[in-house]
């Protein structure tokens, strides 16, 4: 392959088919774990980094693996990667590994690894999977975070990116008269954020899609 | 009194589907139809139950004694994933009917969250067996009760004239968002 469809497969997984956006996989972590900006970048990367190996470990491995047991072994080469994951997590930062909770575990099930093992990584080679890995996943990271952003300022006026480094966006609340609403950090909130985000993906989608159309015609 | 809570926590305020966010895949892809919401919701009760006892007894009387507990990840997926094709071949020969009616949606159910996730709880929870039974139970029952009504709530939009980018998982999602606001508000009750 060439070097201009490379840069196709690591740019296609951030926006064009970006996982959670237009493709809807991975869902329960984006509405679970985007309270808070900290959580986001947190879940986003553990996912990378489990993405990343299982990707490279399962394109090596494709040709030996026969066709009618693929699927256990993926998902134990999975599992393996996210049980690394969670006693590093659990050994490093462990106010992070609470806040996700059982969703550090819920990697192994989680559509987008699966999804790319099974659609990538088992036809292609070692670098392309390790491209395609890094796509998918920074596409993951960018829309967990994009979630948390909307959702942290307008439910509790605050940006929290690591630890104890955070941006105060109260003065602007206050400069304009209204008070943060904690309705966006809580379980309903997240899903209509979400709604909000994939419809005008959908629509801007549409709206290209009639530009296009009406310039052939 | 105790088991009383957890069932009514399990099946309507911490809903497994709308308060814990596990699920959401089927929940948004197997809900146009009623019929085949319901049927995934009752397999997904089946499994849910079955491996949640599985994993207790493993983890509890395998793994714990064997100072294996790093390996939850993997066993609890792995009999998941074996314990579906099981009854998914059990189904098959004992009642064909009943394989019929919920066969294409045990093979999706291994990637359902909810029931790795309700699995891992019942241990981090450090519930006891009766109180593990209960709450996979009315976790379970909470998902096809969802199921139910969301199904019910998508047949009835697709009637409605919804602005074009917003159709599908977009009105789905605040439909849910609705749903979910009503749920929480459930916990007044006790």
């Amino acid at each position: 392959m060439d070097k201009v469809s490379k840069k196709t497969i690591l740019l296609n997984g951030i926006f064009k088919q970006n996982s959670v956006f237009v493709l809807t996989l991975g869902m329960c972590p984006t509405l679970a774990v985007t309270t808070s900006l900290e959580g986001a970048i947190g879940m986003g990367f553990a996912l990378l980094f489990v993405l990343i190996f299982s990707n490279i470990s399962i394109s090596l491995v494709r040709k030996i693996v026969p066709n009618e047991i693929r699927i256990p072994v993926y998902i134990v080469i999975i599992a393996t990667f996210v049980t690394i994951v969670e006693m590093l997590l659990n050994a490093y930062l462990p106010d992070l590994y609470d806040k996700l909770g059982v969703f550090v575990s819920l990697i192994v099930v989680n559509c987008i690894v699966l999804g790319r093992a099974e659609a990538f990584a088992s036809k292609n080679n070692p670098i392309d999977s390790l491209l395609d890995a890094i796509g998918s996943g920074l596409g993951f990271v960018f829309a967990l975070m994009i979630v948390a952003t909307i959702r942290e300022i307008l439910g509790v006026g605050t940006l929290t990116i690591w630890g104890s480094i955070q941006v105060n966006f109260m003065p602007i609340f206050t400069a304009l008269g209204i008070k943060p609403a904690p309705f966006f950090v809580s379980n309903p909130g997240a899903f209509i954020v979400l709604a909000f985000l994939i419809g005008i993906f959908q629509s801007v989608a549409i709206y290209r899609k009639k530009m296009k159309s009406r310039k052939v015609a | 009194m105790e088991l009383a809570l957890i069932a009514f926590m399990a099946f309507l305020t911490e809903n497994v589907v709308l308060y814990r966010f596990m699920g959401i895949c089927p929940f948004l892809g197997v809900s146009k139809k009623k019929s085949s919401a319901i049927g995934m919701g009752l397999a997904v009760i089946f499994v849910i139950v079955l491996s949640s006892i599985v994993t207790w007894l493993l983890y509890h009387y395998v793994l714990k004694p064997l100072d294996l507990v790093y390996l939850r990840i993997i066993v609890f997926i792995l009999v998941i994933a074996s314990l579906v094709q099981i009854v998914e071949m059990f189904i098959k020969k004992f009642t064909p009917s009943l394989y019929r009616a919920l066969g294409i949606y045990l093979p999706l159910i291994t990637t359902n969250c909810a029931v790795l996730g309700v699995a891992t709880l019942v241990i981090n929870y450090d519930y006891n067996f009766i109180q593990m039974l209960i709450f996979s139970l009315f976790s379970g029952l909470g998902f096809l009760f969802v199921m139910f009504i969301f199904s019910s709530l998508r047949e009835k939009i697709n009637e409605y004239n919804v602005p074009e980018g917003f159709r599908g998982i977009p009105i789905a999602l605040i439909t849910a968002a609705a749903m979910a606001i009503i749920f929480a508000r459930l916990g007044g009750i006790i």
